[in-house]
């Protein structure tokens, strides 16, 4: 008689799961004790891009502290694709949240016209920066909170820019993959026209993410998530990854860690800040 | 246990103190007492640093209290909020004469004062990715049990319960009740249901109650910390490894519960585990080859 034989079979390399509803609960009770509990303000400012990003922010948004108290602000530069904005006015209409556009380009093009030789990536960190200042300045004459965006994917792979799309106080989707916000996109309900189309930073005509990064989110993901697990280049590639796509992700990853801390200072005493007088951000 | 009483009425207050503000945090408890005392529990437990928050870096040097101080403020809210006599848990963050530990206290409170039953210093510190305890505490050097008149009881606090050990020590040195106070910052949302971390602490409790025949009482802080969530989850679970009751994660709230005494006896007369180890210990703890201090290791 032949036995049966019940043997382990190696995981196929694949982009984090996420339990929607679970992570929704987590998050919307992040939110309300950031916000509302230990600072004691009721309302959000969202600027919303037209991305997935950004509208499942502001849903999470609505969810925490109730459709009328999230800001929703358009930011177009001249240059921004037309769609980013129907796409954004899609979360506005399916949240029934206020929101305003504020038109950028006086604002960049203030300070460019002084530039003319600035190239495409100097011109979109203007355009980044100066969507926080409006959304800081904003959130000042509301009496809210700016929400960061940010998905862990380009805060690993450095896509963002620095002290820009970074700056929000608090940032709910850091820690989830960008497939894991799609998954979250799904379940709660964003427009599926913004779950489906290609992210883009919209910086420069007809960019897309994934063109920019070279790899899919959904392998970037896969790999990054096992890659921050501890495994070399070389059991990565044991594990079913491509040779160059990890090479890749590692140089990425590798090359931008001064981009998830803030500014380096010369350390001149035993009570220097953040090294030896260490106190949490919510004392 | 002639005379003992056979119930024990619990309440666990999984709380959400506001960082590091101590007199607002004792206030509310002092609420969550008063809104207890109709009930009139026999035992209430609270989390760990449950007064402080738990994540406070540097801040603890400030906030740290000698364990008398600790518990006569304790003790003084409970008898704001009632007359009944009752037995109070409690994690704070412990100034020892300048040496500070992560502890826990078990009180008596009467009308006419108060009696510290046992202090437990935390001695798993947990020190590795988001945890940096022992940057800045000291640790426990013993896990010790205690009598009530409930029965034998040992504190544990957050990770020490994590080394299956522990609880199995205590046990084994006569615990039939043991109760964690708990920070545990809530992660992974890979599973299914809960959050991955919430799942493992139930296994951890249900173990440990099952393998021991032990009441487990665990009282988990809530509320987000700079961005981790205290995962709440406060349970019991009976000496069958059933969980009787459990608080959901992001909630303030009161868990209570009835425990019945015997059923610690009939769990074990039904899977005695303890009964074996006991038997077995000796032969696994002289074992030459684990790596304890023997007699005569310092000699020459």
């Amino acid at each position: 008689m032949t036995l049966p034989i019940f043997e382990s079979r190696p995981a196929l390399p694949a982009a984090p799961q996420i339990d929607a509803a679970v992570a929704t609960e987590w998050l919307v009770a992040f939110l309300r004790d950031e916000l509302v509990e230990r600072r004691g303000i009721h309302a959000a400012v969202v600027g919303l891009s037209g991305g997935v990003d950004s509208a499942v922010t502001a849903f999470l948004c609505a969810r925490a502290l109730g459709a009328e108290n999230v800001h929703a602000f358009r930011m177009p530069y001249r240059s921004s694709h037309p769609t980013s904005l129907s796409d954004a006015q899609l979360v506005v209409d399916a949240l029934k949240i206020p929101c305003r556009t504020i038109d950028i380009t006086a604002a960049v093009d203030g300070y460019l016209q002084n530039e003319p030789k600035a190239d495409a990536r100097r011109r979109g960190n203007v355009m980044a920066r100066m969507r926080m200042v409006v959304l800081f300045d904003q959130s000042a004459k509301l009496d809210a909170l700016p929400i960061g965006t940010g998905n862990k994917t380009e805060r690993l792979l450095g896509y963002f820019t620095w002290h820009a799309d970074d700056t929000p106080p608090l940032n709910p989707l850091g820690d989830l993959f960008k497939s894991q916000v799609w998954e979250l996109a799904r379940y709660l309900g964003v427009p599926q026209r913004l779950v489906e189309k290609a992210p883009t930073a919209d910086l420069q005509a007809d960019q897309t993410d994934e063109a920019d990064l070279g790899i899919s989110y959904a392998k970037a993901d896969a790999i990054l998530s096992e890659l921050l697990l501890g495994y070399s280049n070389d059991e990565l590639v044991a594990r079913g990854f491509e040779r160059d796509a990890v090479a890749l992700i590692r140089r990425r990853v590798d090359s931008t860690h001064w981009k998830r801390h803030l500014a380096t200072t010369a350390m001149l005493s035993s009570t220097a800040i953040n090294e030896f007088y260490l106190r949490p951000v919510d004392y | 246990m002639n005379g003992a009483p056979s119930r024990l009425r619990v309440a666990l207050v999984q709380s959400k103190p506001a960082k590091g503000q101590y007199e607002r945090n004792l206030a509310e408890t002092g609420k969550a007492f008063a809104q207890l005392a109709e009930w009139s529990p026999d035992l209430v437990v609270l989390p760990e640093a449950a007064l402080t928050g738990y994540f406070l870096e540097g801040a603890v040097y400030e906030l740290a209290l000698p364990a008398q101080t600790f518990v006569q403020d304790l003790a003084r809210v409970w008898r704001e909020a009632s007359a009944q006599p009752v037995d109070l848990a409690a994690g704070f963050f412990e100034n020892d004469g300048g040496t500070y530990y992560n502890s826990a206290a078990y009180l008596h409170v009467e009308r006419g004062g108060e009696k510290i039953f046992h202090l437990h210093r935390k001695m798993f510190l947990p020190t590795y990715g988001v945890f940096d305890e022992e940057r800045f505490l000291s640790r426990g050097r013993k896990l010790g049990v205690f009598e009530t008149r409930f029965g034998t009881m040992s504190l544990l606090i957050c990770e020490d319960a994590f080394h299956a050990i522990m609880p199995t020590i205590a046990a084994v040195k006569g615990a039939r009740i043991v109760i964690i106070p708990s920070a545990s910052p809530g992660r992974g949302v890979e599973g299914e249901g809960e959050l991955e971390s919430i799942a493992r602490w139930r296994d951890i409790l249900r173990n440990a109650a099952m393998e021991h025949g032990i009441y487990v009482i665990y009282a988990g802080l809530t509320g987000f910390e700079g961005g981790k969530g205290m995962s709440g989850s406060s349970c019991v679970v009976d000496p069958r490894g059933r969980v009787i009751v459990q608080a959901p994660a992001t909630e303030v709230c009161i868990v209570r519960a009835e425990l019945d005494l015997r059923e610690i006896d009939l769990a074990r007369a039904g899977l005695p585990l303890l009964g074996d180890l006991e038997a077995a210990l000796p032969d696994l703890l002289l074992d030459e080859d684990l790596p304890l201090p023997r007699a005569g290791d310092n000699a020459g």
